[in-house]
């Protein structure tokens, strides 16, 4: 990040430390003992799974090969790496202190139970927009799972960010609490599918490009770019190369996957295996409100220009395509044959104004992360070198993609490998 | 003309560069340890060291191995004088019908010349994508562990 933006960044932090003195400091809430599972009702746990589901909680509470909800992962931020905390209803190292007015809290406000302010990593300017019931049933959950004890290691922020007063003033800037109220214009479905994309789903929080100082940058869905991945912008479906429908979307929000359009990768896969907990209403609600978001679809069509000159780079890559990829990706392949497999022509990687996303499947790969049936894709970062991964990216680009030329792709290569690195 | 260098020696071959490198390796340089499983890099039975990183040798062109290094399980060691992680494999009878063992041993190699301590848990998660059908897991883990506690495999230096 610029000089310039740090400087920016530091000066409305300090603007915004002054205004916002009086809200700096919020009470402690006194610790309840935890409370026994048989206080829920067995339906209200239920409900809060649905919720939970969601919000993904379980995606950035749960470290790598940890426990469920025992926290500890590292997210890393342009302004230092935040471990996620653990909220298992241990008493020492979890939430099992807090009663539901704390979580309430935690939720609306961004304030833990003992009265510090919460880094935004935690989208409680989404959360807030969730009704006292599903905060209540996600409580009820999250009480009932196994309590674990694991403490986070300490959050390592650049100067002066470890003074969490200071996220007072950007609360004052970006936090709205409280539910929205319901568009009467808009169908039921509508409101439900905003409810959820703008609340427990925060999809806001990739799929919005971010302010000097980690606000949303308004308008929302413009697209983003999180741990090296692009969260493309969830307002040109319709651009894609073979437009979107809402069916489609819900069905890709449940499995990770389009017939039409490509694989859920990156961050969007365990997101996608979330909403596969919850009922398909959900993921087609939310289909149904991103779909009224839509810039008009491009004029219709030009015919397919020609496949792009054939420079070294794009021959190399054809001939590294030939024998890496085409066993599975080529148009001949069972694999193909099989069908329900997109073609590379259709995918949004490939399409993408930025070459980041099929840059990264190559290096990454799909791993597996869970047990039910999913999309895999081996990685390919041992075995393939910048130059020849920047090759097959532009071999696809100008033969299966027939759009223009990605530029500085070696170098874009070795940047994202640098930052995938642990 | 391709040059591949494997296990030290230098060759050159004839072959399309969209070639894999495990049709070279079985086909012209007669290194028959490596296998043809699913073709998919989805099975591990064709993985191979390329620059001290396993691979799946299936899915590794000829044109990337350009100007670097191929280490197969028939540079660890032989029948008589097998290397470590092959006597412990032995010594285990992690073997049942043999076919994933190559692979096995390489992936397992690799694990040790970066980290030469390590416990369960990333074992497990070094050697997940290779499988075994014949379900000997247990004994390739208990193969591995006792490798790594002997220390006999060397960790390799960062090119």
């Amino acid at each position: 990040m610029k000089r310039t933006t740090w400087i920016w960044a530091g000066g409305a932090l300090a603007a915004g430390c002054v205004a916002a003195a009086a809200w700096m400091l919020q009470p402690s809430i006194a610790a309840v003992a935890p409370p026994s599972p048989a206080e829920f009702e067995p339906a209200a746990i239920a409900r809060g799974a649905r919720v939970v589901a969601q919000g993904d909680c379980m995606v950035c509470h749960t470290a790598k090969g940890g426990e469920p909800y025992a926290g500890g992962l590292a997210l890393r931020t342009p302004f230092g790496t935040i471990y996620t905390t653990n909220i298992t209803p241990d008493a020492a190292t979890g939430i099992g202190g807090w009663s539901l007015a704390a979580f309430t809290r935690a939720l609306r406000h961004g304030v833990a139970r003992d009265g510090h302010l919460l880094y935004p990593a935690f989208p409680y300017i989404h959360y807030t927009r969730m009704s006292t019931a599903d905060i209540g049933d996600a409580y009820a959950y999250l009480m009932t799972r196994a309590p674990v004890a694991a403490r986070a290691p300490d959050n390592e922020l650049i100067f002066p960010l470890g003074f969490r007063p200071l996220l007072a003033g950007w609360n004052l800037l970006y936090l709205r609490p409280g539910p929205e109220s319901d568009d009467a214009a808009q169908s039921v479905e509508w409101n439900r599918g905003r409810y959820l994309v703008d609340g427990a789903g925060h999809c806001a929080s990739c799929h919005s490009t971010l302010d000097p100082i980690g606000g949303e940058r308004s308008p929302a869905f413009s697209g983003g770019n999180i741990d090296g991945w692009d969260a493309p912008a969830l307002t040109a479906l319709l651009h894609a190369p073979k437009p979107w429908t809402r069916e489609q979307l819900a069905l890709y929000l449940r499995h990770g996957w389009s017939p039409d359009h490509g694989a859920a990768a990156g961050p969007m896969s365990p997101v996608a295996h979330s909403l596969s907990q919850a009922p398909a209403e959900d993921a087609e609600a939310m289909a149904t409100y991103l779909m009224s978001l839509q810039a008009p679809a491009a004029p219709a069509a030009t015919p397919a220009p020609p496949a792009g000159p054939q420079t070294a780079q794009v021959m190399q890559g054809q001939t590294l395509f030939n024998g890496a990829c085409a066993s599975c990706h080529g148009a001949a392949a069972p694999m193909m044959a099989a069908g329900g497999r997109p073609p590379l022509s259709l995918s949004g990687a490939v399409a993408g104004a930025s070459p980041d996303n099929l840059i990264q499947t190559m290096l990454n790969g799909i791993p597996w992360t869970h047990p039910q049936p999913s999309t895999f894709m081996p990685a390919f970062a041992a075995s393939l070198n910048d130059a020849q991964i920047a090759s097959i990216a532009a071999y696809l680009r100008a033969d299966a993609g027939r759009r223009p030329a990605w530029t500085g792709l070696e170098k874009r290569v070795a940047d994202l490998r640098k930052e995938n690195q642990p | 003309m391709n040059t591949l260098t494997v296990n030290g020696v230098r060759h050159t071959l004839d072959l399309d560069p969209s070639t894999p490198l495990l049709y070279a390796l079985r086909n012209q340089l007669e290194l028959n340890g490596a296998k043809f499983g699913c073709g998919l890099g989805q099975c591990g039975a064709c993985t191979v060291l390329l620059d001290d990183q396993p691979v799946f040798g299936c899915l590794t062109p000829m044109a990337a191995c350009e100007g670097r290094s191929v280490r197969t399980i028939e540079g660890l060691g032989n029948a008589e004088h097998p290397g470590p992680m092959q006597a412990s494999f032995i010594k285990h009878q992690a073997a049942q019908c043999g076919y994933c063992i190559a692979g096995m041993v390489m992936r397992a190699q690799a694990l040790l010349e970066q980290n030469p301590q390590p416990n369960q848990a990333q074992i497990r998660a070094h050697m997940e994508p290779n499988l075994c059908r014949c379900g000997t897991h247990m004994r390739i883990i208990a193969a591995i562990s006792e490798v790594a506690l002997s220390r006999q495999v060397k960790p390799r230096s960062k090119p």
